[in-house]
């Protein structure tokens, strides 16, 4: 399949560079190698739009979903190479740093509302983040209100194992299950070795007071055991069943109504709304309290790993309607209202426009609760092996849920991040 | 005839030619320089010599080694399976049965879907047979990975290796077994000692092409178990992919460039030893 989409990819490149080549070369132009396929719509319409207003010529080309460093390889080589490209945190920007443009004193960085969005490398800027999302349970609360409960009554880990356990015990009778099924096949299982396993590496830097680290202790290991059970034995299907479940499953069963909780984030929002499947009276995300720190004060986990870079390597004049157009996108009118209402994104700028997504709404009323949102600190996880071999041995324990099987995640969790941060440059 | 092939052959061979270098040459040589090289991107290699082919065998956190013994131990499997049976159904389908053509469309059929996608049919159909049966699925279960993978791949090339074997039998002459018959040889004895030698050049293409498919499999392997559980199931060729992608940082990519470059000289020395083997008993008509 990756050869397949790879050539037609291809065709199409050179399709489009074949069109590009016939405008006008002076003013510069854009080339966007975008990462998210679900916004690729609207950022042709945002593209073609800019080129309306001001002639120049902004591509934007989408990498399948999963390929985008492979994409951005191939891309990068060519005379036409993207002059905006992103990536997905420190670790991914070891790999790009070559290629990263100082955006120091560009109108991008000084519109970020908070420098913490940046990318920095010394004194250099080398990346800006332009989307802040923000996962955890999404909660289905009209099934809740029939087992009982409501999101209130879940304040802690105890609360939500107490509320799971009641509905997985009357589960024949009331028709639904706790949780959707945790699907642990390859192209999902990021939902649980990437964005679950972000809330004990978070609580062991907040414990520690760092922000990333060559050795990982595991001190919140436990916590993660627990809600990893409290998912897996309390879902619609049986344990031994998860390695086969795609995240399509999981939605599936949460659209049809078989689960109260589904863990996933912000961008879930246009599909779990889409036909008026749910409104947001049906609706909510809860923190996924582990049983770790302070869970009166937890909020969801909110962060970025989508950071903006240009091409150092682009012409002058390409690097400057790059930038232009980016400045373009967070102040005006225009652009904020696309990032905002259409892509349904947060943006870190000055200028930003409310977004209508539910879930993004929560984050701020959780913020503004005095609730303190937990951080992502997945990019700083030391390479997709690494989350492959803790996926591989959740896998395992999921269908065998020994001791012996999960001292395998520990192990993969501690040692694996040793070894695998020994093997980085 | 040939003065105008004399004076025309570039038009012939050109275009053939610029593909072949454009498409397979050039990469060729990049890539074999590329090994040499610590690299993002291809413009800016970083030279150092033999590092990558040292840490090959030394320094490899995939080492080749592990995936090498899985491979051969599907290959071997699969090309004896996949030629039997391709041949058995050669046999049947040049009696003249009826709907032979019926069938030789239906066992060709599999050969024409993608491998991936068939890599997804058969992880769906033998996850169901092995939740029905109580046992591990697929990504928990190397054995099942192994011969699901020997299924998957009999069932796309058995019906392809089937149509060379009918076109080789089919061209042996009448006259020879009509001969044969006459001097009273059981139809057991005309196989071996009169089909079977005639249609050496067909075994030989067909244990050629199983011999470099097996070795060189990818899109089922990834698709059906990506390797899974703990990389017990990776082949060569994806075992190279994961060194490549897995990690960031340019020294992965230098390595899994080493390494694609031994997996070529390895698959090109085992299919020409296989070549120079099966060629030997081939006869002239």
């Amino acid at each position: 399949m990756k050869k397949r989409l790879w050539a037609l990819f291809m065709v199409c490149v050179l399709a489009v560079a074949c069109f590009a080549g016939c405008g006008a070369k002076d003013e510069g132009k854009v080339y966007y190698l975008n990462f998210k396929p679900e916004q690729d719509p609207q950022w042709q319409a945002l593209a073609k739009s800019y080129t309306e207003q001001t002639g120049v010529e902004v591509t934007v080309v989408t990498a399948a979903s999963g390929e985008y460093e492979t994409t951005l390889q191939a891309e990068i080589e060519k005379a036409d190479a993207p002059t905006l490209f992103q990536v997905n945190g420190p670790v991914g920007l070891a790999n790009w740093k070559d290629y990263c443009y100082d955006l120091s004193g560009s109108a991008l960085y000084n519109e970020l509302t908070s420098d913490s969005f940046s990318l920095k490398e010394g004194n250099e800027v080398l990346g800006v983040a332009y989307v802040i999302e923000s996962y955890g349970i999404i909660t289905n609360k009209t099934l809740l209100a029939k087992a009982g409960y409501s999101v209130d009554d879940i304040k802690s880990f105890a609360d939500l194992k107490k509320v799971a356990e009641d509905i997985t015990a009357r589960s024949a009778e009331l028709g639904f299950s706790a949780f959707s099924s945790a699907g642990m096949d390859g192209s999902s299982d990021w939902r649980f070795k990437t964005h679950l396993a972000n809330l004990p590496i978070y609580f062991e830097y907040q414990a520690d007071g760092i922000g990333t680290t060559k050795a990982i202790k595991g001190t919140y290991l436990d916590n993660y055991r627990a809600i990893f059970d409290l998912y897996i034995n309390n879902s619609t299907c049986a344990p031994a069943e998860l390695s086969a479940k795609t995240g399509d499953d999981s939605r599936n069963e949460f659209l049809q109504g078989k689960a109260v909780f589904f863990q996933n984030g912000s961008w879930e929002y246009g599909s779990l709304t889409a036909d008026g499947a749910y409104t947001d009276d049906d609706l909510a995300m809860i923190p996924i309290y582990t049983g770790a720190g302070d869970e009166a004060k937890q909020g969801l986990c909110t962060g970025t790993e989508n950071y903006w870079c240009v091409n150092k390597d682009a012409s002058e004049a390409d690097i400057q309607a790059t930038l232009d157009f980016l400045e373009w996108v967070v102040t005006s009118e225009e652009g904020t209202k696309c990032m905002a209402n259409d892509m349904g994104f947060v943006i870190p700028f000055k200028n930003a426009v409310e977004s209508p997504n539910l879930f993004v709404k929560q984050d701020n009323a959780y913020t503004a609760e005095g609730k303190t949102p937990v951080s992502w600190n997945f990019p700083t996880m030391p390479s997709e092996n690494w989350k492959n071999g803790v996926g591989s041995a959740l896998t395992a324990y999921a269908a065998d849920q020994t001791d012996a099987n999960w001292d395998a995640v520990v192990k993969a969790f501690v040692e694996g991040w040793k070894t695998e941060y020994e093997l980085i440059k | 005839m040939e003065k105008v092939l004399k004076k025309y052959w570039p038009l012939f061979v050109v275009p053939t030619m610029a593909a072949f270098t454009i498409g397979f040459i050039v990469p060729f040589l990049q890539g074999l320089y590329l090994s040499f090289c610590e690299f993002t991107t291809i413009k800016k290699a970083k030279w150092v010599g033999f590092d990558n082919y040292i840490r090959v065998f030394t320094d490899d956190p995939e080492p080749l080694m592990d995936s090498l013994g899985f491979t051969v131990a599907f290959a071997v499997v699969s090309i004896v399976l996949i030629n039997l049976i391709g041949f058995l159904f050669a046999l049947v389908l040049t009696r003249g049965l009826k709907g032979t053509n019926l069938f030789r469309t239906v066992f060709f059929m599999p050969n024409l879907i993608g491998g991936v996608v068939l890599g997804y049919i058969w992880q769906i159909l033998i996850n169901g047979l092995l939740s029905v049966v109580g046992e591990p699925l697929l990504a928990l279960n190397t054995t099942a990975g192994y011969w699901g993978l020997i299924i998957l791949m009999c069932w796309q090339q058995v019906g392809y290796m089937m149509i060379i074997y009918i076109a080789g039998l089919q061209s042996v002459p009448e006259s020879l077994i009509e001969a044969a018959k006459i001097d009273g040889a059981t139809s057991l004895q005309t196989l071996l000692k009169i089909k079977i030698p005639m249609i050496m050049q067909s075994v030989t293409i067909c244990v050629f092409l199983t011999l470099t498919n097996s070795f060189k499999l990818f899109d089922q392997n990834m698709a059906l178990t990506n390797g899974e559980p703990m990389n017990t199931t990776t082949m060569l060729a994806l075992n190279i992919y994961k060194t490549f992608y897995n990690r960031t940082g340019a020294q992965w990519k230098g390595l899994g460039q080493a390494k694609a470059v031994i997996f070529c000289i390895l698959v090109v020395l085992i299919s020409f030893g296989q070549l120079r083997a099966t060629r030997g008993k081939e006869v002239q008509q």
